[in-house]
Parts: structure tokens; sequence; C-alpha cells
């Protein structure tokens, strides 16, 4: 256990420390949501029906900018090297990796997002239930960034791969996400059961990630 | 404690890097591994620390700890650092302590003289600094294997031979070492391994 601790406050020190880590993230996700409505024009009610929508997607490109640095910098100085040769296997350190990226950005971001959603005119009553579905929702999309990280360390450029990649990994979980979020308009029941659906999903990527990811991994430490 | 390599095959690409090499390593006991660039040494290194797969091919390290791999009772020094500029030195020593069971990380320091520049980032370092820090995770935890990539690179005449007196210590204690370079090391005795032989044989 010491191993995982060891590697997720060195992770958030180097997001804190580092840019491209917990600065981008918040920095682009209040960029989006400052430039919304300036973009879409002063229809409130328009805004207050997107916003939901407007938070998740912002928050999904926000995870999706910082998930080069999950592995990137570790595969190019030799670390990811160093760390196969301790004595932790790959798929713990891919799973801290991931948590310790849902700390740094997608922790922060879920905080964030429901008092950000003044800006875009979010209904009050929403913002419980959006905080709970993106601070969940937000571990899905950590752990598919840290998949697609992992899956495009070797290469060159791979941001743009990453998105190609993930993406279709990321529709479930924005779609529930989304649903969970807006529970206040559409009754109570939706709420639960998308939420309960996106725990599911969670849980699934909280045991495909780390080994798909680990797999990557050793194919390109070769 | 016995690290044999018997008829290693290694494939890089469609490439054979090398083929039918055998190689004994016995407690206390320094391989150096000597050839031309692109020969395999860095390859035999990465292949003994499990990262490469042999294409053919045994290794086994013999009196060894049954439930740990080669590479996990292996420190490998390879040309890249694995430092984070944006840590301190010490900050980066107390990672790899951490994270590799705990070590002594005051020791560490020690080895490569890098106290003085302890609280420093590692950013500021030189390139010979930020391979004595490479270097100092030797020191950091016990492992029954070293295997050094041209260890020396970059070293000034002080830090070498504080690495030389590192490397005996670790012989001293039973330790096994496997080491590429171009240079001599000055260590004595030391078994060597001729790549450009091998290759000349086939």
């Amino acid at each position: 256990m010491s191993v995982l601790k060891a590697l997720i406050r060195r992770d958030l020190m180097l997001a804190w420390r580092q840019g491209g880590g917990t600065g981008t993230a918040l920095g682009f996700f209040l960029t989006v949501v400052v430039l919304l409505p300036l973009g879409i024009g002063p229809d409130q009610a328009l805004l207050q029906r997107i916003a939901p929508g407007a938070l998740w997607i912002a928050l999904l490109l926000s995870v999706l900018l910082s998930a080069e640095r999950i592995f990137q910098p570790d595969y190019d100085d030799g670390s990811l090297e160093q760390m196969a040769l301790g004595p932790a296997p790959l798929e713990m350190i891919a799973i801290a990796k991931a948590f310790a990226h849902w700390l740094s950005a997608g922790l922060p971001l879920a905080i964030a997002a429901p008092l950000l959603g003044f800006l875009l005119n979010l209904d009050p009553a929403l913002i419980l239930p959006l905080g709970i579905a993106m601070l969940i929702g937000s571990l899905a999309l950590s752990l598919l960034a840290c998949l697609g990280a992992a899956i495009t360390v070797g290469l060159r450029r791979g941001g743009m791969l990453v998105s190609l990649l993930i993406l279709p990994l990321y529709i479930p979980a924005l779609i529930f996400g989304v649903s969970a979020s807006t529970a206040g308009q559409a009754g109570p029941d939706i709420t639960s059961s998308s939420l309960l659906i996106l725990i599911a999903i969670v849980l699934t990527f909280t045991v495909v990630v780390p080994l798909a990811a680990a797999t990557a991994l050793r194919a390109y430490l070769r | 404690m016995k690290l044999v390599g018997k008829d290693l095959t290694c494939e890089r690409g469609e490439r054979v890097v090398f083929k039918g090499l055998d190689f004994a390593v016995g407690a206390g006991e320094l391989l150096v591994l000597k050839g031309p660039n692109g020969a395999g040494k860095t390859s035999l290194l990465r292949l003994i620390a499990g990262l490469i797969e042999p294409a053919a091919g045994h290794l086994e390290l013999n009196g060894g700890h049954k439930d740990l791999s080669i590479g996990q009772q292996s420190h490998l020094v390879a040309h890249q650092s694995a430092v984070k500029p944006s840590l301190s030195v010490r900050e980066n020593l107390a990672f790899w302590s951490e994270f590799l069971g705990g070590g002594d990380i005051e020791a560490s320091l020690d080895a490569f003289a890098l106290r003085p520049l302890a609280d420093y980032s590692a950013a500021l370092l030189s390139a010979g600094q930020l391979r004595r820090l490479t270097l100092s995770r030797l020191k950091l935890v016990a492992r029954v294997l070293w295997l050094l990539d041209e260890p020396t690179v970059g070293l000034d005449d002080n830090s070498t031979g504080n690495l030389r007196t590192l490397m005996q210590d670790q012989l001293d204690r039973g330790g096994m070492i496997i080491a590429t370079t171009h240079v001599d090391l000055g260590m004595g005795d030391a078994t060597t391994f001729d790549f450009a032989a091998l290759e000349a044989r086939q």
C-alpha cells in the first residue's frame, strides 16, 4: 500500500507544481463556461436548459486535456521503466495513477462545476444532483483518460489519438451523467437509476482499465 | 547465488540483435559487457530485467527470492534518469525510497556527495549531477543484482571513485553486477563478455 500512497502523493505534487496539471484543467473549464453564454447570447431560459449538458462536456474535455500527463512524462524520463521493476504490478500503478489524476483534475472540476453553473443560469435545484453525478462520473472519465494515455504513451503527439480512441467510451458516462444531473426536471426515479448505472460504469472501468492499461504499458516498455 | 543465461536470443522488431548467448554471474562477481554500438549490450540488460522477453533461451536466478521476478531483485541504471525536475533532489530520492519499500535517503545523498544540493530543484542539476542522483538510487535499497548501462558516462573523477566504492561494497556483500562500458571501470578482477567475439563465432 505504501507504494500506491507514494505514487499518488508524488503525482499530486507534480500536478500541482507542473504545467498541464490542476491549473490547466481548471483554467480550460473556466474558459469554456465563461465563453459559452457569450457565444450563445443572453437567452436565460435556453442557458438554463443546456447548463447541465454544457458543464458535463466542459468537464469531459478538461479531463481529456490533461490525460497525456498521466504516463507520458514518466515514460519519457524512464520513471515508468523503474516502476515496472518495483514491487507493485503495473496494474496497481495504473489504478493509482488514474486515482491521482482524478484527485488532481476530476475532483476539483466536479467541485467547481456547480459553482460555475451560476454563469450558465443553472437551476439551483440541480446543484446537488449535478455535484454528486459529476463527483462519481469524473472517476469514470479519469479511468478512461488513464486507458487512453496508456495506449498512446509511446506515440509522439498522441493527444489526438487519445480523443478518437476514448471518445466512444465516454459516451455512456456522458449520457448517464447528464441524466443523473437533471433529476429535478425528470422526476426522482431517473436520478437513482441513472446514478446507479453511472456507478456501475465506474466499477466496471475500475476493473477493466488497469488490466488493459498495464498490457499496453508492457508492450511499450519492450 | 548465481544468475545464468543460456542460449539467449533477442529480437527487436524483425532484427535479431544477438543469438546463442550464454553467460553466468556468481555472487560477488562483476560481469563487464563490451562490444560495438548496437551489439545488444543494453538489450541484454533489459532482457535480464524482464522488460524484453527473450525470443529463445532461458534465464534463471539460482538462490534468488522465489516470489520476486529477476527485475524486482535488480537495480537497472539506464540512460534515462527517472528524475522529476519539479521535485527537489531529496524529494526525488524520498519518492523512490517509499516506492521501493523504504530506503536510507541520507546515505544515498552522501554516496555521491549530493547533500549540498539536497534541497535544490532537480531542474537545476547539471548533466553530471543528474547522473549522480540517478546512480544514488543504488544505495537507496539493497538489491542483489545491479544492471548498469555505461554508469560512468558524464561522471567526474571523484564521482567515478564514489561509484567504484559503491560497486565494491555490492560485490563484497555478495551481490552481482553486470555493467556495459566502453572505458575501464578500474574494478580489479572482472569477467568480460565480448559481443564482437560472440558475433565472430557465429
